[in-house]
Order: C-alpha cells, then sequence, then structure tokens
C-alpha cells in the first residue's frame, strides 16, 4: 500500500489465497469430474475419471421418470415471467414516490419497506392454507399449478426493489418529462416513453436479481408444486438426489452443472452492482 | 389510452361478476366479499382523478396484502388453533360427517335383493325381498311396498325374474360387482331407519348412530346413551372417548404454552431455538472474518492476477445455494462420499457427517462458509476501497504495526460501514432454510422427541416440518406459532438494526 513489501510476504499471500481458491473450487472440479465420469456413482471416485463421455448428460434428457428438461423449463418460464411481472410492477409503484406529491406518499413508501422486512416463507402455512382453499373455488390457481406459485413470488416483488429503483428514478431530472408535458404528453405516456428507457440499467439489474432469487427458492415451490411434471428444478434434483447418492451421483453431477450454469452467467453480469452491498443482500446472504 | 383503460376495467369487470356468480352459487361468502371489495377499489383508483398515483401503486400493493400482508395476519390466527391432521375440518362439517354414521340395531331387518340402473346414467332402483316373502321397491330415493303385479314390472321371458322396473335394468352379478361402489353408498329413508347394503346379497335396516342436539352444543350416542361434549375441538365423552375427527377450534394460547412448557415439545424446541442463534452467529462471523480477510489482500493494488482471484473467488456465491448444497452433501456423504474417502487415504477414520449432530452442524458451517465468504469479501472490498490511504501512512508515520493499523483504523471503520449488512446477513442466515433442510432434512432426529425436531434444525425448518414433512402429521397450529416467534424475532433484529443506524431518520428525511 504504502511501503515497500518484502518478497516473502508476497509469495505469502499468494498461497494463502490460492489455499481458498482450493477450497473454493474443491466441490466444483469434484462435480464436474462425476458428471463426466460414467460410472454414476460416488464409490470410488477418481479426481480424472476413467472413460470419460457425456453419457450422463444424454441420459438427463432421455429420463421419464426423472424428467430434467421440464424442471429447468419449469424453473427458467416461472422465473422469467415473475421476474418481468415483477419488475413491471416494481417500476410503476416506485415513479409515483419519486416524482408526485400526494397524500401518505412517504408513509406508503415506509410501509413498504417495513412489510418487506418479514420473509414471506414465514408465513408458508397460511399461504399454503390460502391456496387450498382457491384450490376449491379456483383450480387453475389452486395448488401444484405454475399460476399459483408465480402469483406467491408477485406477493414479495414491491418492496425493497421499490427503493433501489425510486433512488435511480429521482437521479433522472424532472426537465425530461416537463418538456413532453409541453408536447402534449400524458402523465402515462411520460412515464412510459421517457423514464422507462433510461431506467433500462437499473430494470435490467432487478430483473437479472429477481430472476435469480426466483430459480433458487425451494421451500414455497416445495409447499405448493407436488407433481413430477410440475416441479421446478431445485424440487425436482432434490427428491431425485436425496439418499440416492451412491446411484445416481453422475447424472446428478450433470444436471447441477446444467442448472448452474445459467444462473452463473446472469451473476457474473450483475456482480459488480453488488459492491455497492444492499442490492446483493436483497437476494442471498 | 382511456379507451384501452375502459376496455380492460370492463374485462376485469365483466370476470369478477362471473366469478362472483359462482362464488354465490358456491356459497362463498368470504371469497364473494373479498371479490367486491377488491373489485370496487380497482374501479374506483382508475376511474377517479383524486387517485392518481395510486394507479400506479395498485398493482404490486395488490400482490402484497394478497400473498404477504393477510397470510401474516392469517398465521396469527392459526396459532390460537389446533388446526392440522385430525382437525381439518369445521365444527359444522364434522358435526355433519358424525351425524352420518349408522349402525345395525339388533332387531335389523335383512333383505335379499335385485338392483337396478338405467343404462348410461347413475339412477339405480333396488327390488327388496323380505324373509316373509313382501317385496319393496325403493326407487327415486323413496322406499313404499310393492306386489308382483305392479304396472312397472316387465318380466320379458316370464321366467318369474322382473328383467326391468320402467327403463331401469336389471343388473346381473358381473354387472353387480362393477356397480359395488356406488351400491355400496346408497341410502334410503325408510321411517327413521336407513336401508343400506350390508353384503353383496343383503339388505339391511340400519339407524343413524349420533344426533347432534344444537340447544345443548352435544352429541348423543342414540346407540349407547351417551353424551358428547365439544372440548378444545372434538367431541369428548365425560370418560375422555373422543369422536373422530375433531373439528378446527380456538385454543388460546394452548399453542404458546405447549411450546414452552409440555417437556416433550418444549426440550426439542428449546435446543432448535439456541442452536438457531448460534449457527446464524457462527455463519455471520466465519464469513466476514474470511471474507475480509481476503479482502485486504486483494485490496492490494500491487498485488498481480488480483482481477483473475476476485473471479475465481467469487464462483461460490455464483452458483445457486441449492445445488452447491447438495454437491456438499454428497461429497460429504458417510459411507462413499469423496471427503471421507480422502480421509481414509490418510489413514484417517470416517467422519459421521450427517449422522452426529456435532459433526452435522460442523458441515453445515464449513458449507455456509463456502457459500458466504464471497459476499462479504465484496463488500468489505467495496467499504474498503472507500477509507482514505492517509490514514493509514499517518498511523505508520506515529510507528503503529500492521495489527495495529487494521485494528484501530480498518476494523472500526469497516465495522460501521457494513454493521447494517452484517445484521441483515445474520436476520437472512437466521431463517437459511435452504442450507440447513436441503443438507440433512433438519437431521439427525433428537432421540424422544414428541414433535419433528432435528439435531440442525432452525426454527423455520422446524416450521417446515411441523407442517409439511410427509409420514407425519400437519399440525399447523403449532408450526404458526413457531411462525410467530420468528416474526417477532425478526421485528426485533430490525429494529436494532435500524437503531443501530438510524436508518428510520434517515428514510424520513429524505423521501
Amino acid at each position: 500500500m504504502y511501503k515497500k513489501q518484502d518478497k516473502k510476504t508476497r509469495i505469502f499471500k499468494h498461497i494463502i489465497i490460492w489455499i481458498v481458491i482450493a477450497f473454493a473450487l474443491f466441490p466444483l472440479v469434484w462435480t464436474l469430474s462425476a458428471a463426466l465420469n460414467p460410472a454414476n456413482t460416488l464409490i470410488n471416485q477418481n479426481l480424472i475419471p476413467e472413460n470419460a463421455s457425456l453419457k450422463n448428460f444424454k441420459y438427463l434428457f432421455n429420463n421419464t421418470q426423472h424428467p430434467f428438461p421440464i424442471w429447468l423449463w419449469n424453473s427458467v418460464k416461472i422465473s422469467f415471467i415473475t421476474s418481468f411481472i415483477a419488475v413491471s410492477m416494481t417500476a410503476l409503484a416506485a415513479y409515483p414516490f419519486s416524482r408526485f406529491e400526494f397524500r401518505g406518499r412517504r408513509n406508503g413508501l415506509f410501509v413498504i419497506l417495513l412489510i418487506q422486512i418479514f420473509p414471506q416463507m414465514l408465513a408458508m402455512v397460511a399461504i399454503y392454507l390460502l391456496f387450498l382453499n382457491i384450490q376449491k373455488v379456483l383450480p387453475a390457481f389452486g395448488l401444484n399449478t405454475h399460476p399459483a406459485i408465480i402469483t406467491i413470488y408477485l406477493g414479495g416483488a414491491i418492496g425493497v426493489n421499490t427503493w433501489l429503483m425510486k433512488g435511480y428514478l429521482d437521479t433522472i431530472p424532472n426537465s425530461l418529462e416537463e418538456a413532453a408535458y409541453i408536447d402534449g404528453a400524458s402523465k402515462f405516456q411520460a412515464f412510459y416513453r421517457i423514464i422507462l428507457p433510461l431506467a433500462r440499467p437499473i430494470l435490467a439489474v432487478l430483473f437479472v436479481l429477481q430472476f435469480i432469487a426466483t430459480y433458487s427458492e425451494y421451500i414455497l415451490a416445495s409447499i405448493i408444486l407436488n407433481s413430477n411434471q410440475k416441479y421446478t428444478l431445485a424440487v425436482g434434483l432434490h427428491l431425485f438426489i436425496s439418499d440416492m447418492y451412491s446411484n445416481r451421483w453422475g447424472v446428478f453431477s450433470a444436471a447441477a452443472l446444467l442448472g448452474a450454469l445459467p444462473i452463473v452467467i446472469l451473476f457474473m453480469s450483475v456482480q459488480k452492482y453488488i459492491v455497492h452491498g444492499l442490492i446483493g443482500g436483497a437476494v442471498k446472504g | 389510452m382511456h379507451l384501452a383503460k375502459i376496455i380492460i376495467l370492463s374485462i376485469l369487470d365483466a370476470l369478477a361478476v362471473w366469478s362472483a356468480t359462482i362464488l354465490f352459487t358456491e356459497h362463498k361468502y368470504i371469497f364473494l366479499s373479498v371479490l367486491i371489495i377488491v373489485t370496487v377499489i380497482i374501479n374506483f383508483v382508475y376511474l377517479s382523478k383524486k387517485t392518481y398515483a395510486l394507479r400506479y401503486i395498485l398493482p404490486g400493493t395488490f400482490f402484497m396484502i394478497l400473498l404477504v400482508v393477510y397470510p401474516i395476519i392469517y398465521t396469527v390466527y392459526v396459532s390460537f388453533t389446533n388446526y392440522g391432521t385430525g382437525n381439518i375440518l369445521t365444527k359444522p362439517q364434522v358435526i355433519n360427517q358424525i351425524e352420518n354414521r349408522y349402525y345395525l340395531p339388533e332387531d335389523t331387518k335383512d333383505f335379499n335383493f335385485k338392483a337396478y340402473k338405467i343404462p348410461d346414467q347413475k339412477e339405480y332402483a333396488v327390488l327388496l325381498e323380505n324373509e316373509e316373502g313382501k317385496l319393496y321397491l325403493a326407487i327415486d330415493e323413496k322406499v313404499s311396498e310393492v306386489t308382483k303385479a305392479d304396472s312397472r314390472f316387465v318380466d320379458q321371458n316370464n321366467d318369474g325374474t322382473i328383467d326391468m322396473i320402467e327403463n331401469y335394468e336389471h343388473l346381473d352379478r358381473a354387472q353387480l360387482f362393477k356397480n359395488l361402489s356406488v351400491l355400496q353408498n346408497l341410502e334410503f329413508f325408510w321411517n327413521d331407519n336407513i336401508l343400506k347394503m350390508k353384503s353383496i346379497s343383503k339388505f339391511s335396516l340400519y339407524r343413524q348412530q349420533y344426533k347432534y342436539v344444537k340447544a345443548e352444543d352435544k352429541i348423543i350416542d342414540l346407540k349407547n346413551n351417551i353424551s358428547y361434549f365439544p372440548k378444545e375441538g372434538s367431541f369428548t365423552s365425560p370418560e375422555g372417548e373422543t369422536l373422530l375427527p375433531g373439528y378446527r377450534a380456538n385454543l388460546g394460547w394452548e399453542n404458546y404454552l405447549t411450546l414452552f412448557t409440555d417437556s416433550r415439545v418444549s426440550g426439542p424446541f428449546l435446543r432448535v431455538f439456541i442452536w438457531t442463534f448460534e449457527w446464524a452467529i457462527l455463519s455471520v462471523l466465519t464469513t466476514f472474518v474470511l471474507g475480509l480477510f481476503l479482502a485486504i489482500l486483494l485490496n492490494d493494488k500491487t498485488l498481480k492476477f488480483r482481477k483473475f482471484y476476485r473471479v475465481i473467488l467469487i464462483l461460490p456465491y455464483a452458483l445457486p445455494a441449492f445445488i452447491s448444497v447438495l454437491i456438499w452433501r454428497g461429497l460429504l456423504n458417510t459411507e462413499v462420499g469423496v471427503i471421507n474417502q480422502i480421509l481414509n487415504t490418510l489413514s484417517l477414520q470416517s467422519i459421521p457427517w450427517l449422522q452426529s449432530v456435532f459433526w452435522s452442524r460442523f458441515a453445515l458451517v464449513v458449507i455456509n462458509l463456502w457459500l458466504g465468504f464471497p459476499y462479504m469479501m465484496l463488500i468489505s472490498l467495496g467499504s474498503l476501497q472507500s477509507i482514505s490511504g492517509e490514514l493509514y501512512e499517518a498511523a505508520s508515520i506515529d510507528g503503529a504495526s500492521a495489527w495495529q493499523r487494521f485494528k484501530f483504523i480498518t476494523l472500526p471503520l469497516i465495522l460501521v460501514s457494513l454493521g447494517p449488512l452484517l445484521i441483515s446477513s445474520f436476520a437472512f442466515n437466521f431463517n437459511n432454510f435452504n442450507v440447513i433442510y436441503l443438507f440433512n432434512e433438519g437431521g439427525p432426529p433428537i432421540v424422544g422427541a414428541q414433535t419433528p425436531a432435528g439435531g440442525t434444525d432452525i426454527l423455520i425448518s422446524y416450521t417446515y416440518r411441523l407442517s409439511f414433512e410427509s409420514g407425519r402429521g400437519a399440525d399447523f397450529g403449532l408450526a404458526s406459532t413457531v411462525s410467530i416467534i420468528i416474526f417477532m424475532i425478526t421485528a426485533v433484529i430490525t429494529w436494532f438494526n435500524f437503531k443501530y443506524t438510524g436508518a428510520l431518520e434517515e428514510v424520513k428525511e429524505n423521501v
């Protein structure tokens, strides 16, 4: 920093970092090895598999008992729809808080902050019973349906995101909309045509974070969904592998790698925003 | 724009009216009133000029109220009830079910019978013959005495067997078996008695066993002449026998008392409670120490490969946690896992990662360290970059050692800026269901626990297992009680967080 470090300290630093890297990569390397190992078992696994092949990956796509592609598709579909609607609702909700003067503005914003403090999953019993009742009247939104789980996720959509969004909108000058009003735009047109395009970066970040959070959600999905064709990847993979490690390890590893890949890519695309702290804490811990 | 709004509102209203008629005919009045209120609010907000800002906020708020606020309130309600397996139905439903139970009185009468059915319809008729040869016809839910010469009877081949009654056709033995499940449930009321199928060849007279007396709110067993009174959600006789099933009833503080005073429940609960705190503290502490340490190493701008190191080191954080935990569970498998294999090659003994409480907890902390240190590293890096270098220069001029500089400059400054995030992280790990449950489903089990409480269960996974674990009955009431306790703890942590950071004042100033 301010003093020339001696060579020993320098090498020592690198060694320590490499030890942590070994720790960080340890499970990933073994997973990759297992995925390529046609033996499909944990027993006597070697780090470098003999006869490495893509057999496990092929098996994944031809297994009707455990339809991995359907789980993956369900997860992607649910996450995409949830994130799209959630971000739309967040943008809508944040806009008047940033721009309009209206009664209850402060308190409204404050209440949103307070409510989102309590994780939705704490009310899992009530949510389950709610959908048990909805099922009797409206089966399309009842238990074991994707509309139900998406609706549940949307409950937590506006919350801390509204605050992040409002903070961003506050940085866009008012004069843009005023110019639009003079040109005859309505309030909504000014929002939709002028402000939304300018807010694209924060919309993208919020979308990705919501996508990752939804994709990784286990507890509510496991309560609501109960058939093979409806499971998300999180629920399906857990049922697939628990207590079956000795004879499904290879296939599971292949599934884990494929299932993690889209999220790793998405995550890396927004990780620089996590330095600001708040954003990441809203999603993971 | 206006036209579009009117069209969308019209469609919504049409849907609402359509749903309302269904709800009305199904007697779902609570849903119906909610539907009406919501529809009125939506129309008002989107038509009135005064509520312009609300038009933007309403969609998100709607879902928040329905799926966060309402469930929280409902959780409070359920925590005061015995809702769960064995107590699922409401009291009127249970009374109705119990009143539909019959017994064979000693003076019962048996009848031989022939069954008839309208082809392709679910309409049945039964022709009965008692021991004296008298004939009775049960049709259209009525029973009446008939003679062989009844005009409705058709005997096609004149063999004495009636082949058709009106358009009902006789069921031969094979068809009888096919229709058995429906026939068994046929009930004909006949002078205070019920005519039901007793065996494949006999119908008998049954009698209603239980009768609900509304004035005294009790159920009388007419056969044995015993009265059952409602008690904690079941009809109970003075001798303590209960009629199953029970119904949903308010228990007041019963669940809370059970949780804290019934030793078979409170013992395991206390263990879970303490471990939840230990777990959250250990999680924050371990990840923060490693994360900060790495951040300090990586903050050195002259360090080679630091960009590369940074990318590799955040990889664990980039993976969805549910996948990482399931992978770790495989690696730590006691019999065949890679880690025990490595230990064995080093001539060490296998460690029971999933069977022993201590090692399970140990493994969980290590797994969570793996999952969480990159986040701590990232936020620490951000925070370190905001510390001015002049502070360090001044300190080293005063002769401070590296450790002293860390202890008196870096750590205090970092703690101030990251404090709120550390408390948030504590709250997150307090409810970190995925890691706990996916690793070992909360196990290994605590010996002798009456409720499903495991050695690594935290409060949230305990709630889940109380309600949804297959193989055990669900206890929604007790689970909700645990939920409420988590709610309260979360509220306290948050209050502490706000107080610590003055965030609330700041928020109120800035909005």
